[in-house]
């Protein structure tokens, strides 16, 4: 008589086991299945399809009804198993049904994770993991209203896209910074986003559910940041867990999953468990390639008690199915430096490609954009093909064995004809190219004669220069430029003009769409580039403080012995009993070994550990000091002197005007660091002639003076004019610190922009001209807003806390444990 | 040797470094754009500058004192410097951090 196989889930895992054991032992079993959902196995990928209306369920069934008829197989369709007993060798229905065993297979698959916050049974709070789900979700999206997916993953991105398909006002909110970030390194997560939003769904990242809300149904989503997003409707899909509750109450072995040998056969030797719901190798396991093979090896070891089939670990690529999308990822794709990565950008297709090796053999891949290689490049790591001779065209993907190498010149050709390539003249690329190409130009120096184009500032001759190599071809040949460093053939000024002309608003942007060939930069770029965004994008761009010097991420300056040394603010470098109290106090209470007068009328405090700043900052708070931004590349300090005060010479207010500028100007980032003083008459006890800005007052009026140095180069000033009021010299001053925070090179004083620029061309500007002045001068005005923040009071409540208190502390009993 | 834990990777940003505090000095825990997670004693080999304050790129972190680049996988010195911090094996189990800290006997007799 036939043995009894008793199956537990009807999914695609047991479907695939019984196909194996239907050929090769035919008749061998009498097989019985309970499955919880009320149908036969169907194709669970294909769901997304479904929702987005590309197929409906009849297209995606595996198994018939006349399948289960024509193979003899019992199916329960809506019985859920409620127990096993193992001795009677029997399981349970809830509807009462009581069927024995010889063998029997738990295949249970898994579970959505539900986030426990408040809210989650409202109604319109929905799972995406079975037909009944799409089909609530395919109701109600009859009403077009809004829609938030909590996911960013694999199934919330199928989710979103299907549901915008039905037209729906989709969000998605995914809590780490980049989408897919377990399947995609940043920046081609960076890609996805981008063509995510293109179709109009709106994505949050770092976005922290805090609650549900609504009366009875659902009526929105509320965030850990206070937002508020309304909705209809609202799926979850922020992962799965193994099912494995049933196997557990029945006393099998489980951790995350149910264990299984490499059998498959579970601590029951009656017993075997296949599918998401096993756990083998340390591994569980949510795509279908794995679970195909758990069901060849369970069929083998059930057709035959003495097969040595034997379960393999191995990688399984991960694909998006969402139209229009092309995404593909395999493997181990973190960076370290006994591994190589080959990058490819292509930033008019959008394409991103990444190629990992160790030992010249693939680990890899993620590729974006482009993906039909990814096969090959699956098939060359899974035999552990060394790739040494093909290094140098791998990436090109099969078919381009021998291919040509990029193309240097690739970003500046895909800019459109509008894109301003002289910011200073306002000259765009299509106007450069057209005077190249009627009037036979053939010299920087004839296209600056003609267009203008460079002929001001000069940060933009780099492009210039690529784009006559680009019209004229390989007859003109520019003189190279410096690139920023070892992740781009850019320097720095293309790099500036183009973050303005390509609107690129995040670091992966720029990296993207200027071809970086590292993946996440280096320390050479990553300041740089991140000052460039925040001075170009005030109020949209996010600092990003991974990419800050130590100094400026913790607002004091690190000392060689690793201690800090922190220095508040003295506006104008006046200060006053109670000040000097405060600080007194701070210095006895955290027992910093050293203060010290500095060379910019400060108090340095030096030798403070890192633990205490906060304390140091909170006490110095109190007493009404800001950071003193020592250690900023930004405004450090404005010296005076006492000037009509106090000094029989004085000519002018210059504590006053000082402070007055100090306090405007405090909190902005430049790209060096910026000194200045105010003296009161032309003796000049501020020593004003040799700061990077300084004030020489006069009887008639300001004269105002930049470009000075007193350090590794000592240089008098440049004097920029004469200035009659007090209100005027400050809008001459801030004209000139913005021209420089938008032209200059990251780390460049103002005496070496200037000296590039020339004095005349800066003084035309913010001088002479007085429209581009009060340009300038609105543009600071503007950024001001989002820059003057107290960094100490920001830290002081709680942002970042584990920056300054070790994340853990071992003691010795621990230690030796 | 013995796990212990330290934390969650929560607590560490992306392409940044914690510090742990232990009997032995302190040690620095990186977690790169990739959620790799390292850990190497605080110490750079050039000048004993605390890499856990440096810029994290790639699996490397420069040094903030004098910009030595140190591999967070290996801890030695890339490039045309010479050196080498020491290394501690770390794992990371549903988003725990632990790291692994020798039973040593000094720390035994004073427990
Ligand atoms: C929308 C979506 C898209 C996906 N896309 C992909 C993809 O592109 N590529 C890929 O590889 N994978 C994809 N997957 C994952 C893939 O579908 C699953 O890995 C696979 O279907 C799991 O099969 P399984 O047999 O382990 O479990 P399941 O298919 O989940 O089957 C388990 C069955 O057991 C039943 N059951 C549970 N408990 C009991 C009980 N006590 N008694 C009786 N019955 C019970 C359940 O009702 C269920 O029908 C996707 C999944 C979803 C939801
Ligand atoms: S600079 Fe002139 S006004 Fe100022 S303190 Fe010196 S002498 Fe007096
Ligand atoms: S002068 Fe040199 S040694 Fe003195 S504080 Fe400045 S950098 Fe340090
Ligand atoms: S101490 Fe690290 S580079 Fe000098």
């Amino acid at each position: 008589m036939a043995e009894k196989l008793v199956i537990i889930g009807n999914g695609m895992a047991p479907g695939r086991m019984l196909e194996h054991l239907l050929e090769s032992v035919p008749g061998r079993y009498a097989v019985t299945i309970f499955n919880a959902e009320p149908r036969v196995n169907y194709d669970r990928i294909m769901l997304s399809p479904v929702l987005s209306g590309e197929k409906n369920f009849e297209q995606i069934i595996i198994h018939g009804d006349g399948w289960y008829i024509k193979n003899a197989i019992t199916l329960y369709k809506g019985h859920k198993i409620v127990a096993i007993d193992r001795d009677a060798k029997t399981v349970t229905s809830d509807h009462g049904v009581v069927e024995p065993y010889d063998k029997l297979v738990i295949a249970t698959g898994s579970v959505p994770f539900i986030l426990p916050v408040p809210g989650n049974n409202l109604a319109g709070v929905l799972s995406y993991r079975d037909l009944d789900d799409v089909n609530a979700m395919l109701l109600a999206a009859q009403s077009r209203t809004k829609a938030v997916v909590i996911g960013g993953g694999l199934l919330g991105l199928e989710a979103a896209a299907g549901l915008e398909a039905q037209g729906m006002d989709v969000t998605v909110l995914h809590l780490m910074p980049t989408l897919m970030e377990r399947q995609l390194d940043p920046a081609a997560g960076y890609l996805l986003q981008r063509a995510i939003e293109d179709r109009g769904i709106k994505v949050i990242c770092k976005a922290n559910t805090k609650a549900i809300i609504g009366h009875k149904k659902v009526e929105g989503v509320e965030l850990a940041d206070g937002r508020i997003i309304p909705a209809t409707l609202v799926v979850m899909a922020a992962g799965i867990k193994p099912n494995a509750g049933l196997a557990k109450e029945a006393g099998l072995a489980a951790n995350r999953g149910i264990l299984v040998d490499a059998g498959m056969r579970t601590s029951d030797p009656a017993i075997f468990a296949v599918g998401e719901c096993a756990e083998v190798g340390g591994h569980v396991y949510g795509l279908v390639a794995p679970l195909y093979e758990m069901a060849r090896v369970a069929a083998a070891h059930l057709a035959d008690a003495k097969s040595t089939a034997a379960f393999v670990h191995n990688d399984t690529p991960t694909k998006l199915k969402v139209t229009g999308i092309e995404l593909f990822s395999l493997g181990d794709f973190a960076d370290g430096d006994d591994r190589h990565e080959i990058v490819l950008r292509d930033a008019s297709a959008g394409v991103y490609k990444r190629i990992i090796l160790k030992d010249n053999r693939i680990i890899g891949t993620v590729l974006y954009g482009e993906t039909a290689d990814g096969a090959w490049f699956n098939d060359l790591k899974k035999k552990q093909v060394d790739i040494t001779d093909m290094r140098d065209t791998l990436i090109f993907g099969q078919a381009y064995q021998g291919g040509t190498p990029l193309d240097p010149m690739a970003a500046v050709a895909a800019l459109p004809d509008d894109a301003e390539i002289c910011g200073c003249n306002g000259v765009c690329k299509g106007k450069i190219v057209g005077a190249i190409q009627e009037k036979g130009l053939t010299s920087l120096d004839d296209v600056r004669a003609h267009t203008k184009a460079s002929a001001s500032c000069g940060s933009c001759t780099g492009l210039v220069e690529q784009l006559m190599s680009l019209t004229l071809g390989a007859s003109y040949n520019p003189a190279a430029v410096q690139p920023m460093c070892g992740c781009t053939i850019l320097g720095h000024d293309d790099v500036r003009r183009l973050i303005k002309a390509k609107e690129l608003k995040n670091i992966y942007a720029v990296m993207q769409e200027l071809e970086w060939t590292t993946s996440c930069g280096c320390a050479k770029c990553r300041p740089a580039l991140n000052y460039y965004l925040v001075c170009d994008w005030p109020g949209e761009y996010a600092d990003d403080y991974q990419s800050r010097f130590i100094n400026e991420r913790v607002h004091a300056n690190i000392q060689k012995n690793g201690t800090y040394s922190v220095v508040p603010r003295m506006w104008g470098g006046v200060t006053s009993a109670k000040e000097l109290r405060a600080i007194a106090d701070v210095v006895d209470k955290f027992n910093i070994p050293t203060v010290k007068v500095t060379g910019g009328q400060r108090i340095d405090m030096l030798g403070v550990k890192k633990e205490d700043l906060p304390a140091v900052w909170a006490d110095l708070g109190k007493a009404g000091f800001v950071s003193g931004h020592a250690y900023a590349k930004g405004l450090r300090t404005v010296k005076t002197c006492v000037g009509t005060d106090w000094c029989r010479f004085g000519t002018q207010n210059s504590t006053g005007l000082g402070i007055r500028i100090e306090k405007f100007m405090w909190g902005s980032w430049t790209p060096a660091k910026v000194k200045m003083a105010v003296s009161g008459c032309p003796r000049n006890c501020a020593e004003a002639t040799c700061k990077d800005v300084g004030v020489i007052c006069v009887d008639s009026g300001y004269e105002i003076h930049f470009a000075g140095a007193a350090g590794l180069d000592i240089k008098g000033t440049e004097v920029l004019g004469l200035v009659k009021t007090e209100n005027e010299a400050l809008e001459v001053i801030v004209a000139l610190v913005q021209m420089y925070r938008e032209q200059a090179r990251y780390l460049e004083r103002i005496y070496k922009w200037a000296k590039r620029v020339t004095i005349d061309e800066i003084r035309r500007q913010v001088f002479h001209n007085l429209e581009k002045r009060k340009g300038y001068y609105d543009r600071f005005v503007y950024s001001q807003r989002f820059a003057q923040v107290d960094p100490w009071s920001e830290r002081v409540s709680g942002l970042h806390k584990h920056e300054f208190k070790p994340m853990a502390t071992i003691g010795l009993a621990q230690a030796a444990e | 040797m013995r796990w212990v834990l330290i934390g969650s990777l929560t607590d560490i940003p992306r392409r940044g470094a914690r510090c742990v505090e232990t009997p032995k000095g302190k040690i620095a825990v990186f977690r790169t754009s990739e959620d790799r997670v390292f850990a190497i004693e605080d110490h750079c080999p050039h000048k004993g500058g605390p890499l856990s304050q440096g810029i994290v790129h790639a699996a490397a972190v420069t040094c903030p004192l004098h910009n030595w680049v140190i591999s967070l996988e290996t801890g030695r010195a890339l490039g045309a410097d010479e050196g080498s911090a020491r290394t501690i094996p770390v794992k990371v189990e549903s988003d725990e951090i632990f790291i692994a800290l020798a039973a040593d006997s000094k720390a035994d007799r004073a427990a």
